[in-house]
């Protein structure tokens, strides 16, 4: 814990207003693709701090969500807001990533050519724009936050290592050390445990649950023994809508959710 | 800044650099004026003339390596940028020779020919040296913005993006083809007779001009090396490999892309106007869509990704055309084909890249030589051994 602190302690007292304790609005989006509505007015709330999953069948909207969230798709009606009055939708990508929010794919992506040092600098939350990049230089500082979060998400061997080197889980780790280097507020981490060894899952459950309360986690999940050891908050997904929300056992003991998922 | 710029590239890579800007700015000159014409040793202006060309192709190289070797996004149509730029080159020449054509008109030739009494307004102001050098920049630059930024931001990729480079270039050839348009039809711009006062006749003005170009290129390659060592050539480089990835890192690869693009684009009209003088002529045939796709096949042979590869792959292929024109004309396209699928299938990362394949070859004939050794002498022993435990 005490090294995430040193880290992150600073970033929480700036960024969005959290006044009412909720950091994420998602209301009443309906996204159709076809005819076929991924989201079906779909609203949600995410609290500050808090490490929230989502879970629900294939198909039940969830990478369509997130993909909403961080301005990849665009819904047909609804409003997201951050903090307490940042509009996200009708955003860029790279804007909405600026604002706070990161996003780890369901398949690791990282740049394969690139060491893990300059996957970690590419992400580093800096001025991004063509010029700086051209002519700006990496301070003290920036190296020294390199250090840490490769310390934290386990991979300092491998810092000189080509990224496309690591294994699938090593991979995840990196992605999601890329997030913690744009400092966001907003973590989305979609199915992060997938296609991991036992001890692998437990090293992320570890990973995130330190991220939680620092940052707030959302994360999208399949694995629903992953999902019980760190979830705070499940809210379950079916056919674009929620079905059901509260603590792990009090959703596993619903009978709709029985019926549509666990129950299968 | 000065310790960031030595530090581009490796010392083995400096002292490369220097080596090839020596000979082509010290040994060139040295060889062409102050031997003898009789001794071996002399470069005879032909050569010059064949070098100079060859440092254009090489800048173009450059150019299109830096946008889809280290971007990613494959361009047929950079031989629109060139010809831009040669014929806003030529349009200066054919202005500084008024009166001086065969109709002794303040016009030039062709506009008398198609009995045009006037300069049409997008000539004006090319007798003027400067306004052309600004045009050369300015009219690719501009054309590659508005194609970019439409083609980027609807995110248009791939093949789809290179398609659309092979119609640009196609559609400027036919508009220039046409003798309404204004610029000497399929003839084009030819004839020139001076430079700045300097004749463009005259072996010493070939000389100059291949050694200008040649700096060019030593500006060119330098800059471009700056770029990608710097955090802005692994932002690019990043966008090649996993796009949206560097879009949810928060950098709007939009105008990054733009940006490199660009900036390919102004390289490649400035070795077309560098080009012009030096062969004396510029025609709509330089916007072939064919031209275009050699010009890539120029990267593709000689290494994408790698600045040097790009300038050895220019300097290979071009090499072979000149050799082929002479020896064997009608095999030459045959070749080029060959080249290409060679290329492709067995060394993609160019020759550049050679050592590697090779140095495996080496290595695996040395361990199947040693492993037939091994066994030579293994069955020689082994025989009574196995003997001996069957009993």
């Amino acid at each position: 814990m005490s090294p995430i602190g040193s880290i992150l302690k600073e970033e929480h007292k700036v960024g969005v207003d959290t006044s009412h304790r909720t950091l994420l609005y998602i209301e009443n989006v309906t996204v159709t693709f076809d005819g076929f509505k991924a989201l079906d007015d779909l609203s949600l709330y995410v609290d500050d701090g808090a490490l929230h999953c989502i879970i629900g069948p294939n198909g039940a909207g969830k990478t369509t969500l997130l993909d909403v969230i961080t301005g990849r798709t665009r819904p047909d009606r609804g409003k997201i807001t951050f903090g307490q009055w940042m509009e996200l939708i009708g955003r860029r990508e790279d804007q909405i990533a600026r604002m706070g929010i990161g996003r780890k794919f369901q398949k690791p992506t990282v740049f394969e050519n690139h060491t893990l040092f300059e996957n970690l600098e590419l992400a580093l939350k800096t001025d991004k724009r063509v010029w700086n990049s051209l002519f700006g230089q990496l301070s003290r500082g920036d190296r020294e936050r390199i250090d840490e979060v490769v310390e934290l998400i386990g991979l300092k061997d491998h810092l000189s290592h080509r990224a496309g080197l690591l294994s699938h889980g090593q991979k995840q780790w990196l992605e999601i050390g890329m997030l913690l280097m744009q400092s966001p507020q907003l973590l989305l981490v979609d199915e992060p445990v997938a296609g991991m060894t036992p001890a692998e899952v437990a090293h992320s459950a570890e990973l995130l649950t330190s991220l939680a309360g620092r940052h707030t986690v959302v994360v999208v999940e399949h694995d629903m023994a992953f999902v019980r050891s760190i979830a705070q908050r499940v809210t379950v997904l079916h056919e674009g809508r929620v079905l059901a929300e509260g603590s792990m056992d009090n959703v596993q003991n619903d009978p709709k959710v029985v019926e549509v998922y666990l129950g299968e | 800044m000065l310790k960031h710029i030595v530090k581009i590239q490796s010392q083995r890579q400096w002292v490369g650099t220097a080596a090839a800007a020596g000979l082509i700015l010290l040994l060139v000159p040295l060889l062409n004026q102050f031997i003898a014409p009789d001794s071996f040793l002399h470069l005879p202006d032909y050569m010059v003339i064949l070098l100079g060309k060859f440092l254009c192709y090489a800048m173009v190289a450059v150019a299109i390596d830096l946008i889809w070797g280290f971007t990613g996004i494959l361009s047929l149509g950079h031989g629109v940028f060139f010809a831009l730029g040669g014929y806003a080159m030529g349009m200066h020449l054919m202005r500084a020779m008024a009166g001086q054509g065969v109709y002794r008109s303040n016009l030039p030739d062709f506009m008398v020919f198609l009995d045009w009494h006037e300069l049409p307004w997008f000539w004006q102001g090319f007798d003027m040296f400067w306004f052309a050098l600004l045009m050369i920049v300015l009219v690719p630059a501009v054309l590659a913005l508005v194609v970019g930024f439409f083609a980027f931001r609807s995110r248009i990729t791939g093949v789809y993006f290179s398609i659309l480079t092979q119609a640009m270039t196609y559609a400027l050839m036919l508009l220039f083809f046409r003798n309404n348009t204004g610029f000497g039809g399929n003839n084009g711009l030819t004839d020139f007779k001076t430079l700045l006062g300097f004749s463009l006749q005259s072996p010493g003005t070939k000389l100059g001009l291949c050694m200008l170009s040649g700096v060019f290129l030593l500006i060119f390659y330098l800059i471009c090396r700056f770029m990608t060592a710097s955090k802005l050539g692994r932002v690019i480089t990043a966008i090649r490999d996993a796009e949206s990835r560097v879009q949810f890192s928060g950098y709007n690869s939009l105008y990054y892309k733009l940006f490199v693009w660009t900036l390919s684009a102004v390289i490649c009209a400035i070795a077309g106007a560098l080009y012009v003088p030096q062969v004396g002529i510029i025609n709509p045939s330089e916007m072939a869509p064919a031209n275009s796709i050699e010009m890539a096949i120029w990267v593709a042979v000689g290494g994408r990704g790698t600045l040097t590869g790009a300038i050895a792959g220019s300097f290979l292929v071009n090499g072979a055309k000149s050799w082929f024109t002479v020896a064997a004309p009608e095999m030459w396209l045959y070749f080029l084909g060959f080249l290409f699928i060679l290329t492709t299938l067995f060394l993609p990362q160019g020759f550049i890249k050679m050592g590697g394949p090779l140095m495996h070859l080496c290595r695996r004939w040395a361990a199947w030589q040693k492993s037939r050794l091994d066994s030579h002498q293994k069955t020689a022993k082994s025989v009574p051994v196995r003997t001996s435990s069957e009993r």
